[in-house]
This record gives structure tokens, C-alpha cells and sequence, in this order.
């Protein structure tokens, strides 16, 4: 196991208004490595990705990415940070006014400046690798499921060949089989390409599927982190409650 | 309690209804300066622009037409009612040309590309904010700015003052055919009165006020959609406000814009 830090956030902390969303998060994602962050619904997991990934700016803390911290760069490094990231959003995101292979090219077209042809080419393998063929690369997004659009939404977090690779709830809302293939496909994607991961998600089983490390954040703060096969002997009863369901505390 | 009796305040709630409202325009103010830099600094998306010029500019030529067509029949029409009270019939294409181009054409021009296209721009971009787009565009390092709003003002601002020189024309065209078929005029004298009385500065003041308009409508429609709530009331409330806004601007801007060159 590598022991190098690829990021490192510290004591971060944001609030909206009075309510305080993150209160101090210490976490730690080692290279090549996944982690996921698993918590209830509305306790801060998207807050706290978009936190690192620059989509909201933190009040106060650290996240140090390769050993910089992001959060005090200028806009014009912050870009060029945003170039090591691959995103994959809880509902896809998808441009839909683009068609399945202009999606996916899109962060090449913008941001290396290559020609249309060899982005499209490089988009259709892209594709491949998770498992759609040519024939959906000229459809419009409207025409997929909710599965094959998750799937063109990974293909896109892939194109750019990121470091690092984030994803929000990647598999709500799918059913049980599609829910297992987008699972193989992320582990494909990161332990297979040697990519950095932060997932966070409310889905215990994705979780194990996905993870390295799994750490829970509960009122804003980690409460629980470790090995994936110590999740079941915790000994936190926030974390028990989560990973069997339960209504109430025990 | 406290807080219920502030809230029952009349006083209180007019104050917070003020101090919002001079939010909403700092909140404003400092969206179109942003997007100002924006437009003065590289990259440009060509292809965008082109597509907004399409958008914006060919789209609305049916409704620019249409609209400027019909008031200058009516401006003849009711024109000539009233002057033939006081035997001055020949004053009808004089008053045709320089309604049109002054304020008709700008205005109606302005009005009908708020309706079509900042509502548009608002639910387009405002469904795009709530479908994580917009941060999905950030996270592609494309600034959405750039992308999304600077496009769309540059094509406003550049196609607006044509659109409203093709309303000028149908304006003018609408009035010469009620003037001629309805109103028994001499067509010869009729474009007389017409070339006349044409100025090159109630063209050049028409064209002027449209790309501003073209301007406040992309902002409006714009800041509106990237600042929309959540669902689908969110989208709705946000194509409405962009319209209205963008409309009652246009015709305040309109009246300091007519004060400025015509009132001295």
C-alpha cells in the first residue's frame, strides 16, 4: 500500500448562515487509493465535495491537493488545479444540449485545444471502457436511461486521464443490476487506472463494493474512519445504526 | 416575540423589502460588470456567438417583422385620423418615419426579444444550474461566464441594432401601404415625405438604444437564470422575473436614452 497523501483536508469548516454544515473535517486520501464518505441524507457529504473540488468556498480549514492548498489559489490556478479532477454528479449532468461523444470530448475540446476528430476518437474510447459502443456516440442525451447516462458521465470524468476522481451519489436511483454494473465500472476506473477516489454516498453496499477506506460523517463532523472490512466492528453506534438501517439508536 | 411584532411592523417590512431590493440590484450591478470583463478578455467560443446570432438575431425576424409591420399600419391609421381634423393629411408619413425610428421600432423590437429570448436564456440556464450543469462545467475548466453568458451578450449587442433596422424598414413599409392602398396617398409624394424627414440620427439613436436593450435583456435573462431556485417553480419564477425586469429597464432606459439626444 502507497503511503503518499494525494489529499489531505484539514479542520474544514462552512456554514450558511447559522447553520453550520461542516464543522471541522480531517480526512486523509492516500494515492490510487478510494475513499468513500457515507453518511445520512442531508448531512453535509455534497456540501463538503464541492468544498474540495472548489464548487463552494470553505470558511475556514485546508484542503491540500499534492501537497498545495487550493483553497487560497487565484482563479487562474484553481483551473489548472481543476484539470487533475474527474466529477461525476449525483443526477449525471450532462449537457443536453450536446450530443453523447461532444459530452464526453467536451474537457478535452476546452481545455487542450485538440481537433473535433481526435476528440471524438478519443471519446469513443473512452466509451468503450465503460461498456457503450459507437452506435450511442452521435445520440442525443435525452435518447439514454438513467444507467447508460451515469455510464457517459463516468466515460466523461475519465476523458481527461484525471488523478483524482470524485463522485456524488453515482448510483441513486438506479435499480439493483445497474447499480452493481456502475459499481464494477468505478472500480474498474480507479483501482484499474491507478486513479485517486473520494466517493461519498448513502449506499452501504456501494460503499464496500467501492471502497478502500470508508469514513462517516454524521453533524458535520468524521466520527468514524477505517478499513473497509472494519466497518462491521466499528464499535460506533452511529456507524452500526447507518450500516443496518435502523430507525433508532441502539 | 420580538421577531413577530418586527414582522407585523409595517415600517419594519418596508425597510426589508427595500434593503433587498437594493441588494438585488448591487447583486445585479456586480453580475454585468463581471460579465464585462469577461467579454474583454480571451477565450472567445466563435462557434457559440454564431449560434447566438441565429438565436437572438434570425429567430426573431418573424416576430420583429410581424410586430413593427402591424404598428406602422396603425400609427398611419390613427395618424391620419388626426390630422385630417386640422387638413394636414401630408404629416402622416413625417409622423410614420419618426415614430418608427425613434421610439416604435426600438422599443417593440426590445419588448418582443425580452418575451422570446431572455426567457429563453433564463430557463435555459436556469435549468441547467439546477441539473448541476453549471458545476459540471467549472469542473470541465470552462468558465461558465465565459461559455454561457459572454456569447450571448456579445450576439445581443451586435444583432439587436440590425433587428431593429429591419423593424424600421417593415415599419415604415406598413405605413407607405395603408398611406397608399387605404389612405388614397401619392405614392411619389409619399416617399417624399418619407426621404424628407428621414434623419440619420433617429436611425443612428434607434440602433444605439438596441444594442443597450440587447445588453440589459442577455443580463437579465442571464442573472436570472444562473441565480434560479431549485425545481421546477424555481425555473418558472426565474423566466418570469427575467422578462419583467428586462422590460420595465428597457423602458426606463429608453426615456433617459430619448432625454439624452432629443431633449436639448
Amino acid at each position: 500500500m502507497t503511503n503518499i497523501i494525494k489529499l489531505r483536508i484539514r479542520n474544514l469548516k462552512k456554514s450558511f448562515g447559522s447553520k453550520v454544515v461542516l464543522d471541522g473535517v480531517n480526512l486523509d486520501i492516500y494515492e490510487g487509493k478510494s475513499l468513500v464518505v457515507i453518511g445520512a441524507s442531508g448531512t453535509g457529504k455534497s456540501v463538503l465535495l464541492k468544498c474540495i473540488i472548489g464548487l463552494l468556498k470553505p470558511d475556514s480549514g485546508v484542503v491540500e491537493i499534492d501537497g498545495k492548498n487550493v483553497i487560497s489559489l487565484p482563479s487562474y490556478e484553481r483551473e489548472a488545479c481543476m484539470r487533475k479532477f474527474g466529477v461525476l454528479f449525483q443526477g449525471g449532468a450532462l449537457f443536453d444540449s450536446l450530443s453523447v461523444w461532444e459530452n464526453v470530448a467536451f474537457g478535452l475540446i476546452a481545455d487542450r485545444d485538440i481537433n473535433r476528430s481526435t476528440a471524438r476518437s478519443i471519446a469513443l474510447k473512452k466509451l468503450a471502457q465503460v461498456g457503450l459502443n459507437e452506435d450511442v456516440a452521435n445520440l442525443s442525451i435525452s435518447d439514454l436511461s438513467g444507467g447508460m447516462q451515469k455510464r457517459v458521465s463516468l466515460a466523461r470524468s475519465i476523458a481527461n486521464d484525471p488523478k483524482f476522481i470524485f463522485f456524488d451519489e453515482p448510483t441513486t436511483g438506479l435499480d439493483p443490476i445497474m447499480t452493481n454494473i456502475i459499481n464494477k465500472l468505478i472500480v474498474k476506473c480507479t483501482r484499474d487506472l491507478g486513479i485517486t477516489g473520494l466517493l461519498i454516498t448513502h449506499d452501504i453496499g456501494s460503499a464496500r463494493k467501492i471502497a478502500d477506506r470508508i469514513a462517516m460523517l454524521y453533524h458535520g463532523k468524521i466520527i468514524w474512519e477505517g478499513a473497509v472490512n472494519k466497518i462491521d466492528t466499528s464499535g460506533n453506534k452511529y456507524v452500526n445504526q447507518f450500516i443496518n438501517g435502523e430507525a433508532e439508536l441502539r | 416575540m420580538i421577531q413577530n411584532g418586527s414582522r407585523m411592523n409595517p415600517l419594519a417590512a418596508i425597510g426589508r423589502s427595500t434593503i433587498t431590493f437594493l441588494i438585488n440590484i448591487g447583486r445585479v450591478v456586480l453580475f454585468a460588470l463581471s460579465t464585462i470583463c469577461h467579454c474583454l478578455q480571451p477565450p472567445f467560443y466563435f462557434r457559440l456567438i454564431l449560434r447566438q446570432f441565429i438565436e437572438i438575431g434570425y429567430n426573431s425576424l418573424p416576430i420583429v417583422g410581424m410586430t413593427t409591420l402591424c404598428s406602422g399600419m396603425v400609427v398611419a391609421l390613427q395618424s391620419y385620423t388626426g390630422f385630417a381634423k386640422f387638413f394636414a393629411e401630408e404629416a402622416v408619413a413625417t409622423v410614420v418615419v419618426i415614430s418608427m425610428l425613434r421610439e416604435l421600432s426600438p422599443i417593440l423590437t426590445g419588448l418582443m426579444v425580452a418575451g422570446r429570448v431572455g426567457a429563453t436564456m433564463a430557463a435555459e440556464i436556469g435549468a441547467m444550474q439546477v441539473a448541476e450543469q453549471i458545476d459540471a462545467l467549472t469542473t470541465l475548466s470552462t468558465n461558465p461566464y465565459k461559455y454561457l453568458i459572454v456569447p450571448r451578450v456579445i450576439a445581443s449587442i451586435i444583432i439587436l441594432p440590425f433587428l431593429v433596422l429591419i423593424g424600421d424598414i417593415t415599419g415604415v413599409f406598413g405605413g407607405f401601404i395603408i398611406g397608399i392602398y387605404k389612405l388614397n396617398f401619392n405614392p411619389a409624394s409619399y416617399i417624399f415625405f418619407i426621404v424628407q424627414y428621414l434623419e440619420k440620427i433617429d436611425v443612428i439613436t434607434g440602433m444605439i438604444k438596441a444594442s443597450i436593450f440587447g445588453f440589459l435583456i442577455t443580463i437579465m435573462g442571464c442573472y436570472q437564470g444562473f441565480n434560479a431556485r431549485k425545481g421546477a417553480r424555481g425555473v418558472g419564477v426565474a423566466t418570469t422575473n427575467a422578462v419583467v425586469t428586462a422590460s420595465i429597464m428597457i423602458l426606463l432606459t429608453n426615456y433617459i436614452i430619448t432625454e439624452i439626444f432629443f431633449i436639448n
